[in-house]
């Protein structure tokens, strides 16, 4: 018992000291088990994030948009691909957060079950969905973790362009026709509520955030990440001549930052429970793909063993 | 044939430009090495990070553990006389 509580000790004394943790250090169970879910739900977001997506690949307005959303879309399958490997440094199975996924039992992030309905939402959701991602993301560069960390700081650079590309989108479109303006403010309408629920529940309400913090794991609350969001995103609609969906928004010269109005957190754990519009067509249809890729899977694993086999017998001979 | 049997954890290490060592980017599932390196391009390469790539079967690589991290380590932090500053040169010699 003493034993266990001064390496938790010297944990926390490394930790507080920036210095970052690596796969094969010590660390307490619940901080790896923490990261796992934390990393591996986010990879699932990254995977499930390539649907609303997908849905406007062959619709896309012109050549241009449509190379711009496959990229997109290519970006979203590395960062799953780069989170799934971070989580197996804590010594998760790839296998085994897959299962969990296409089960239903492990969560993502809760703006995928929003239905893309259309090409406006293209814009908002690099605009505001990736935005926020990217805020996130931002602080995560710096958590205690090593492989996290890493795989944060590259995804922070791809990211980046998944945002502009949104926020160009919304640009056309709001000084287009009165009905691709039309467009895009519903766009905004839909997606502002569900983008700042992103951060997930107030602070007071969000019990494992206090000892994420002090771990490190994150580096902000909630609420920061929200305000600064919010505080960011106003002018940026205003430069495009949108309106911001929230009648309580405005400036408090007092605190330097948006007062905003309350959220709907009944929606969000609605959504959250899988009571959102698309909760099942999302986990249906990375069901459909996973089982459509198995033949690829297979003939990959055919197609090892046959050239092993050759490069064998060409030894042999 | 579940793929958890078969696909096994590669290391991938990129070359950014000649003249520069490969760096671990990260890894990946292959079933094979060619196929970990046809992954690896789309995976860690979409943006020209790289004019070469290595893969190598994680299970090849030896590690040495953090706990002989003092032995290991330490010996050489107490042998001032490796580093240059250690020996006083006077200015006027110029620079050495």
């Amino acid at each position: 018992m003493g034993e266990t509580h001064s390496l938790e000790e010297r944990f926390q004394a490394y930790v507080d000291a920036e210095n970052k943790i690596e796969p094969k250090d010590w660390m307490p169970e619940k901080y790896r088990k923490t990261l796992i879910r934390q990393i591996s739900q986010h990879a699932h977001s990254e995977v499930v994030g390539m649907l609303p997506e997908a849905n406007w690949i062959t619709r896309a307005p012109s050549l241009r948009s449509k190379l711009i959303l496959l990229a997109k879309v290519q970006d979203e399958a590395g960062h799953g691909l780069y989170l799934y490997s971070a989580a197996e440094t804590l010594g998760a199975d790839r296998q085994d957060l897959v299962e969990d996924l296409l089960s239903g039992k492990a969560k993502y992030s809760s703006i995928f079950n929003y239905p893309t309905i259309s090409w406006a939402d293209m814009g908002a959701v690099g605009w505001l969905v990736d935005g926020a991602a990217i805020a996130n993301q931002v602080m995560l560069c710096r958590t205690s973790y090593g492989p996290y960390s890493r795989a944060m700081v590259r995804i922070c650079k791809e990211e980046s362009f998944h945002q502009r590309q949104g926020y160009e989108t919304m640009m056309k479109l709001a000084s287009g026709t009165p009905e691709q303006k039309a467009m895009a403010q519903d766009a905004l309408n839909r997606w502002w509520w569900p983008s700042i629920m992103m951060f997930g529940p107030r602070d007071e309400d969000s019990p494992n955030s206090a000892q994420s913090m002090k771990w490190k794991i994150k580096r902000k609350s909630n609420d920061e990440l929200r305000q600064e969001f919010i505080d960011k995103t106003v002018p940026q609609a205003e430069f495009i001549g949108l309106t911001i969906p929230d009648p309580d928004l405005k400036w408090n010269e007092e605190t330097g930052h948006y007062d905003f109005g309350e959220i709907n957190w009944d929606e969000f754990y609605q959504v959250i429970k899988g009571n959102g519009p698309c909760n099942k067509q999302r986990l249906d249809a990375r069901n459909k793909a996973h089982d459509e890729g198995a033949w690829v899977r297979e003939a990959a694993n055919a197609y090892a063993e046959k050239e092993a086999k050759r490069r064998k017998e060409g030894t042999a001979a | 044939m579940s793929d958890k049997s078969n696909w096994k954890i590669w290391e991938v290490f990129v070359r950014s430009k000649n003249g520069l060592s490969h760096k671990h980017a990260g890894s990946l599932h292959a079933p094979d090495a060619e196929m970990a390196l046809k992954n690896a391009r789309d995976v860690y390469t979409r943006r020209s990070e790289g004019v070469s790539i290595w893969v190598v079967e994680s299970e090849a690589i030896t590690a040495s553990s953090p706990d002989e991290k003092e032995p290991l380590f330490t010996p050489s932090d107490d042998k001032v006389y490796r580093h240059p500053t250690f020996y006083e040169i006077p200015d006027e010699v110029g620079h050495m």
